[in-house]
């Protein structure tokens, strides 16, 4: 259902994404891996458009996104999580799983000016279906901390919550587990995999660690200096004579 | 043709000062990110520090103004260790608007002390012009654009050659890293701050003679330096002068050039259209050093 | 401390949280309707300045405290609101018809003015916007044959269907528009729309990944923003009888961002208390210098001496302004004796310089 084909992008005469190709299946968990500087992030930021591809396509569910703008993403059903945490920080939690509500919003600027009865019907539906991803995820205590009080790992799971408030279909999850100890690592597979059998969503996933991927994921993608080098189950990536070089340097 | 050199020279002489503020602004700016609006009323403060100097305490001229530029310097320094090392850490913006209140509050200090009439000096080369052929320039214009030369060309030895200005080129390009490899960070801030007001103060030297000192001088000339600046690309010392000569010698040239002609001051307008047009097109200057965040 | 249970989603969606607020609010505006009975004539024009400039600010909060885009051009917004209306009325066209047309006017400048600084940020936004209302202040003064230049232009009397208005009538006048724009801009950040602009304050990445269309977001806070502004311009006009250019200077774009600022950004009970700020402040200096030794009490700078410093002493002792403030000392009495002093400390970031070399 999402595929990437030839993709490429240079920096400035750096190529950081050199011809990769892929395909996720619906309902699978699809994880991409690789040292550091490997262009995976950027492989991630091409697909939520924040940078132009320079060569090759990106297609979602038959539909050419190659060149869509970056807010047009989310509408296609593609929700995202960042590496170092993107939250809207002087808000609380639950105004920061309102605001990812806004693509389902079917008021305008006048009504909600007027405050009309269909925006408060719609404010009161939001406030439940937010309860929903809530109690998904066991957010409840915090839901009206401000995001600047709440201990990273807790972060982690209210920007995932606010991914899931997009009702995506595809999920891209950028290094899932870093800044997190190994018990909230642990927590944390155990809601990605539940967002996955239960949610039924897709996951694309950046990621490092890969006791996570091992556990999680039916397919792995490395790269390395921007080429993908191996594809295919995680055990047999990570056993791949390329793969282990690229680690372990040449 | 006569015209359009003493136009010529009196614009660059005008952009120089324009230029030597701009310094200022980019200098605080790469040393500490922070904007400092207050740069055009420092330099103001700079140019009544000579004014009291020269004419009620009679001091040679040149005596008075390397005190003058000491005081401002001490001016910066305090400034920068009880107002601005509070503001690190704190929003950009918050930062501009306390620079603004200094801003409000050096005026009308000024104003307090020294009144509101416009107020100058008389230096030895006051009135006097040298000819070229059928081009008369006035000595003043001459002795600013010489002045700006050699501090432009101080101010590349100083960052090129002396161990505190590598320091402050590299704390300004990574204030975290220049920390780590012990460069003191505090103290570079602070002479960053000392430096900007110290040319704050003979940009206002070197302006009294063009042009009498009132406390509201800085406000308007700040905006046209800040103009300068960005028109330089707001992070180059080198764009900063050429944005300064650009805006001097764009608004002497409408001045003369078109008011006369469409009846209607276009001078006026010129440069904050200069600096609309540069922001829209090219925000990030001739001289480019900005660039998107990174996720 | 009160909890408020809430036992439905309406209650979190409700303007009010209780009845209890909901009577504070009901007794504030009672008072403030029985003002001008009690009062002379002073009071009643200082209040009524307390309205427009909280319009104004209200436009202004909306764009700074709540998008997160800074203006230091906001007078121009006035002046055309104001300049807009004046020359309307003058040409006949009533005042119903007048004012929503120079507030459309100021909201499509405004859509212009963020269709320009579409690639603009922070401090360069800020810079950009004081260049447009310099110009802005500059045609005002040059294009005599319209507005009077340094002249000045005499706006109408305020009427109202063919009635004329007294300084009492229009206190209530203004009130009544002050509230249907607070009412007006509350329900805009309660809805999806609002929460669009906060969601671009905060993070315009995140904003960008949940579907937030930015130049549409931005071009909306503008256009609301100016639109509101340009309406206190209005108001302001008749309010002011003869409209000179130097109203709307730079100063006047700074007053304004102080008026938010010293309020408190983010919270719109914060445009009041900046609104009262501004205004009182005069009076208050003018008291002042009665009890000052004359020395220091003639001095003309007092008043901008004050501005600048108390800016500063804000910026750098409260950031979130008087309204930042009014809660602490709510929270302090609320919870005592445990409130402590890092219940709502302040986020500091270390410097991220965004630049390249």
């Amino acid at each position: 259902m999402f595929e990437v084909s030839e993709l490429s992008k240079n920096f400035g005469g750096v190529t950081a994404v050199d011809k990769v190709s892929f395909s996720v299946a619906e309902g699978e968990i699809f994880s991409i891996m690789g040292p550091n500087g490997a262009g995976k992030t950027t492989l991630l930021n091409l697909i939520s458009r924040f940078y132009d591809v320079d060569a090759g396509t990106i297609r979602f569910d038959g539909q050419d996104i190659t060149r869509v703008s970056p807010h047009e993403i989310a509408r296609f059903g593609i929700a995202r999580t960042f590496q170092n945490i993107e939250l809207f920080e002087r808000e609380t939690v639950l105004q920061n799983l309102l605001i990812a509500h806004y693509i389902h919003r079917k008021t305008n600027v006048i009504s909600d000016l007027l405050f009309l009865p269909r925006v408060r019907r719609q404010e009161v539906q939001f406030r439940k279906e937010v309860e929903d991803i809530v109690d998904l995820l066991h957010l409840q205590r915090y839901r009206e901390q401000y995001i600047h009080a709440l201990p990273f790992g807790v972060r982690k799971l209210v920007e995932l919550a606010r991914a899931l408030c997009l009702r995506p279909k595809l999920l891209l999850l950028d290094e899932p587990s870093s800044g997190l100890n190994p018990e909230e690592s642990e927590d944390l597979s155990y809601w990605i995999e539940d967002i996955n059998k239960e949610v039924g969503i897709t996951i694309l996933m950046v990621e490092h660690d890969m006791n996570l991927i091992g556990q999680l994921s039916n397919r792995v993608l490395a790269l390395a200096s921007g080429r993908s080098i191996a594809l295919g189950s995680p055990m047999k990536v990570k056993d791949h004579p390329d793969v282990i070089s690229a680690y372990l340097g040449t | 043709m006569e015209t359009f050199f003493q136009l010529l020279i009196s614009g660059i002489a005008q952009g120089c000062v324009y230029g030597l503020v701009a310094i200022g602004f980019v200098l605080i700016y790469k040393a500490t990110e922070m904007v400092n609006f207050a740069q055009g009323d420092i330099m103001m403060l700079g140019a009544f520090f000579t004014i009291t100097l020269i004419n009620y305490l009679n001091w040679n001229y040149f005596l008075a103004i390397i005190v003058a530029i000491l005081a401002m310097a001490v001016v910066g320094l305090v400034l920068e260790r009880v107002l601005l090392r509070r503001m690190i850490g704190e929003s950009p913006f918050a930062i501009l608007m306390v620079t603004i209140g200094l801003g409000f509050v050096l005026r009308s200090v000024v104003g307090m002390i020294w009144g509101h009439n416009p107020r100058s000096i008389v230096t030895p080369y006051t009135d006097q012009s040298l000819q070229f052929g059928a081009v008369v320039f006035p000595v003043a214009d001459v002795v600013v654009v010489a002045a700006t030369v050699v501090l432009c060309g101080l101010t590349f030895l100083f960052f090129r050659y002396t161990r505190f200005g590598v320091a402050m080129q590299a704390a300004s390009q990574n204030q975290l890293a220049a920390y780590y490899v012990g460069i003191p960070v505090k103290r570079v801030v602070a002479a960053s701050w000392a430096l900007a007001a110290a040319l704050a103060a003979i940009a206002g030297v070197l302006l009294l003679p063009l042009k009498s000192a009132y406390p509201e001088v800085g406000l308007v000339l700040g905006i046209k330096a800040f103009a300068a600046a960005i028109v330089g690309g707001f992070g180059s010392l080198p764009g900063a002068m050429i944005g300064g000569l650009v805006i001097g010698l764009v608004e002497i040239f409408t001045k003369y050039g078109i008011d006369g002609r469409v009846g209607f001051s276009v001078s006026d307008t010129s440069v904050y259209v200069l600096l609309l047009v540069m922001l829209i097109v090219r925000p990030s200057g001739i001289f480019a050093s900005m660039q998107r965040k990174k996720v | 401390m009160r909890f408020v249970l809430k036992t439905d989603y309406h209650r979190d969606v409700d303007l009010f949280r209780d009845k209890v607020q909901l009577g504070w609010y009901a007794a504030l505006i009672i008072f403030v309707l029985c003002v001008p009975i009690f009062t002379g004539k002073y009071v009643e024009s200082q209040l009524t300045l307390v309205f427009l400039w909280s319009i104004a600010g209200a436009g202004l909060m909306i764009l700074v405290g709540y998008t997160g885009l800074i203006s230091l051009g906001h007078a121009a917004f006035l002046s055309v609101g104001a300049y807009t209306h004046a020359i309307f009325l003058d040409l006949g066209v009533p005042p119903f018809v007048s004012i929503p047309l120079a507030m459309l006017f100021c909201g499509a400048l405004g859509v212009v003015v963020s269709i320009a600084a579409l690639r603009m940020t922070g401090i360069y936004l800020a810079i950009a916007t004081l260049a447009f209302a310099m110009i802005v202040e500059k045609i005002v003064k040059n294009w005599s044959s319209v507005t009077g230049g340094n002249a000045g232009f005499r706006v109408a009397p305020p009427e109202l269907f063919g009635w004329e208005l007294n300084s009492t009538s229009y206190y209530y006048v203004c009130l009544v528009v002050l509230l249907v724009v607070m009412l007006c801009v509350i329900n805009l950040l309660r809805a999806p729309t609002g929460r669009a602009f906060i969601a671009v304050r905060d993070s315009e990445i995140s904003a960008q990944a949940t579907g937030i269309n930015l130049i549409q977001t931005k071009a909306l806070a503008f256009a609301v923003s100016a639109a509101l502004t340009g309406l206190a311009g209005t108001l302001l006009a008749y309010q002011w009888h003869y409209l000179f250019p130097d109203s709307f200077s730079m100063i006047t774009s700074i007053k304004l961002l102080m008026l938010v600022i010293i309020g408190g950004l983010g919270s719109m009970s914060g445009v009041i208390f900046g609104a009262i700020f501004m205004t009182l402040l005069p009076d208050g200096i003018a008291t002042l210098r009665d009890w000052l030794p004359d020395a220091i009490g003639n001095l003309p700078g007092l008043e901008p001496f004050t501005f600048g410093l108390l800016l500063i002493l804000f910026l750098i002792f409260e950031p979130r302004g008087i309204s930042g403030r009014w809660k602490k000392i709510r929270l302090f009495f609320g919870q005592f004796p445990l409130y402590r002093n890092k219940t709502l400390r302040r986020q500091r970031s270390f410097l991220r310089t965004e630049r390249v070399h």
